[in-house]
């Protein structure tokens, strides 16, 4: 493994990267019980160290896949926050025209190749992407993020074991919460790592990191896209982390013992990251500015999701097909 | 022109795509070292080389997947499912994934892939091998589909599938592979959503489908002696649908007989029973009638499987009911 520098200018960019994504969320959350953002979400708040270490270690080419808790992915791809909100509001402005909601945000200029609502499906989807990438030569990598849960699903083995005997050019990134929706992932399992534990069944070796520690999941991230890159083959990452809310909307998460919501809480990777910053001698008003930058970020897409119109009814039957339209017969 | 075979009129039909776009690729079980377990995509890989011809394990989540994600990804790739039962195990892939992602991300994805599939009975192959699906993928919003009758239009849809911007399933018929017919040299391509008038009638319209074609051929010669004129109608397409050909058919004969290999629920001729009593009821002279399987998984049985599927005598029973 390669040992990757950090940087003051990359954890200024990681730490960028997790207060917007975090204020963004809890701006989502306040605006669903505000029944502005509609339908259900699925909030990654304090699994944002995962999404700001490998957005920023993949290049402008390269393909993020995720799942319905995949607002962070998404953002940190490059996609605009007002519409991102938009179309979790169902708004005209909403990335996909209000055709996707909270569970598909999609921007493909940005590499963000959409997120995926059927637990596991968007892994065999991450590998095509990536077999294409080898076939035209590009030099892109897909990255594909999906839950602990995602590892219990069929889609999960067949992809693994397509990627890597086709040795492709796709990371695999198990975002393990410890629960699977209600249940305790353990309790679903035979073995102790979700991912990590299965990656000896396809010839690839077993890879754990602290899903909360920016730095430590970006040089994860620069080791295995680079592996990836040069025609090392899959990778499949384990980063343990923990969701701060429930598993969507309808979810108080009850089912979490006190002490260990209190101690995943105090392990937060912003907290944690800030004062790692603060101890390297980052000033405290640089990272004051980023957060007041963030906030304004999120305050001015929510104003733009507030002002928004719904979407044209003439839109209802458009884009099912490459012409525009829905038609089925002459 | 040359006598060619369906089963090699497939590998025909690909080639000429393989050919034309650099793009175009396939991957499928068995389909590259061993051609295919029905043969059909003999010589390809030997041709076309082993990074566009590639066998796959028995995956076809990770088949169907791999197609969608190389379509999102400057491919235009063909994907062989050895037999349409298996479409069960890939349904999420096919149905949630492929159909619905270019509507769902308001037209920023484009999915062009083909995915291939040996469909239908007559084979004695039993209930698991043996299915007419077509009908299932054509309730999905966001899926093309197609399913050619004779060597010639296996050529011209593949070729319009493969061009085709949006996924394409194509239903090739097991009971067809063995089909010769005389197939013009050179480039073949048809628009998908075209029906041919197969035999011109007068007196009645049979709408078929694959192998049910020939069975309404047969149908309509008998038909002949008894000195009725049918119509055949290949649909060749189910989506989109030609109904202009199919209801200006039967404004003319003013009788419908839809011929199906499918189950009796929710066949495809329902749907165009359906358009026919709203749109043209008043030029009809009898009632639409439907002609399937019974609604019954097919048996392996030769004697129960020929029972079940559409037969000419069936045909002409149900026609000469309508004169």
């Amino acid at each position: 493994m390669v040992t990757v520098v950090t940087t003051p200018d990359l954890r200024l960019t990681l730490y960028r990267g997790m207060v917007r994504a975090r204020y963004f969320e809890q701006r989502v959350y306040d605006l669903f019980l505000e029944g502005i953002v509609k339908g259900t979400t699925h909030l990654g708040l304090g699994q944002e160290a995962v999404a700001a270490g490998f957005a920023a270690a993949m290049h402008p080419g390269d393909m993020t896949f995720c799942t319905y808790r995949g607002h962070n992915h998404t953002l940190l791809r490059g996609a605009p926050m007002g519409a991102l909100i938009g179309e979790m509001a169902g708004r005209s402005i909403g990335i996909c025209g209000g055709k996707g909601g909270s569970m598909h945000l999609t921007d493909v200029p940005k590499g963000a190749m959409g997120s995926y609502a059927i637990v596991g499906a968007h892994l065999p989807i991450a590998a095509g992407a990536a077999w294409a990438a080898v076939v035209r030569k590009t030099g892109q990598v897909a990255v594909c993020f999906f839950g602990d849960g995602a590892t219990n699903i069929g889609a999960f083995h067949e992809a693994l074991n397509f990627a890597a005997i086709w040795r492709l050019p796709v990371v695999f990134v198990c975002e393990n919460n410890l629960y699977m929706e209600y249940t305790p992932i353990s309790a679903v399992i035979p073995v102790e790592h979700p991912a990590a534990d299965r990656a000896r069944s396809y010839g690839l070796p077993p890879l754990i990191v602290d899903g909360n520690d920016a730095d430590a999941v970006h040089a994860m991230a620069t080791d295995v896209i680079e592996l990836a890159r040069r025609g090392g083959g899959p990778s499949l990452v384990e980063a343990k982390t923990y969701r701060h809310k429930g598993h969507s909307r309808a979810d108080p998460g009850t089912y979490r013992p006190q002490h260990e919501v209190e101690a995943w809480l105090a392990y937060d990777p912003l907290r944690i990251y800030r004062d790692r910053l603060l101890e390297a001698g980052i000033a405290a008003s640089t990272l004051d500015q980023i957060e007041r930058e963030s906030m304004s970020e999120v305050d001015d897409a929510t104003e733009q999701v507030r002002n928004a119109s719904p979407p044209d009814p003439a839109t209802l039957e458009t884009d099912l097909w490459a012409d525009g339209g829905s038609s089925w017969r002459n | 022109m040359a006598e060619l075979t369906y089963r090699h009129a497939v590998a025909r039909g690909i080639a000429q795509e393989m050919e034309r776009d650099p793009t175009v690729v396939m991957i499928g079980e068995d389909v590259a070292a061993a051609g295919g377990v029905f043969k059909t995509t003999e010589g390809l890989q030997a041709r076309f080389g082993p990074e566009r011809v590639r066998d796959t394990p028995i995956s076809e989540q990770a088949i169907t997947g791999a197609l969608m994600g190389a379509a999102m990804n400057g491919l235009r790739p063909i994907g062989e499912l050895m037999f349409s039962d298996f479409l069960m195990v890939c349904w999420d892939i096919v149905a949630n994934q492929i159909a619905k992602t270019r509507y769902m991300t308001g037209g920023q994805v484009s999915l062009p892939l083909v995915i291939r599939t040996a469909n239908g009975g007559g084979t004695r192959f039993g209930g698991q091998h043996s299915q007419s699906l077509e009908a299932m993928v054509m309730a999905i919003p966001g899926l093309k589909v197609v399913a050619p009758a004779n060597p010639r239009d296996v050529i011209g849809l593949m070729a319009a599938a493969v061009r085709d911007d949006d996924p394409v399933v194509v239903f090739e018929h097991k009971k067809l592979f063995a089909m010769k017919q005389d197939v013009p040299d050179g480039e073949i391509v048809d628009r998908l959503g075209v029906a041919t008038v197969v035999i011109p009638g007068s007196d009645v319209t049979i709408a078929a489908l694959a192998a049910m074609v020939p069975v309404a051929e047969e149908a309509a010669r008998r038909l002949k002696e008894s000195g009725v004129s049918a119509e055949v109608i290949d649909l060749r397409s189910l989506v989109p649908l030609d109904t202009q050909t199919l209801l200006g058919s039967v404004s003319r004969t003013g009788r419908l007989v839809t011929v199906e290999e499918n189950p009796r629920l929710c066949g495809w001729g329902a749907e165009v029973a359906s358009i026919v009593a709203e749109e043209i009821l008043w030029d009809l002279d009898g009632p639409v009638v439907r002609i399937t399987t019974p609604h019954i998984p097919l048996p392996s049985s030769a004697e129960l499987e020929d029972l079940a599927i559409p037969s000419p005598e069936r045909v002409v029973e149900a026609v000469l009911r309508l004169q």
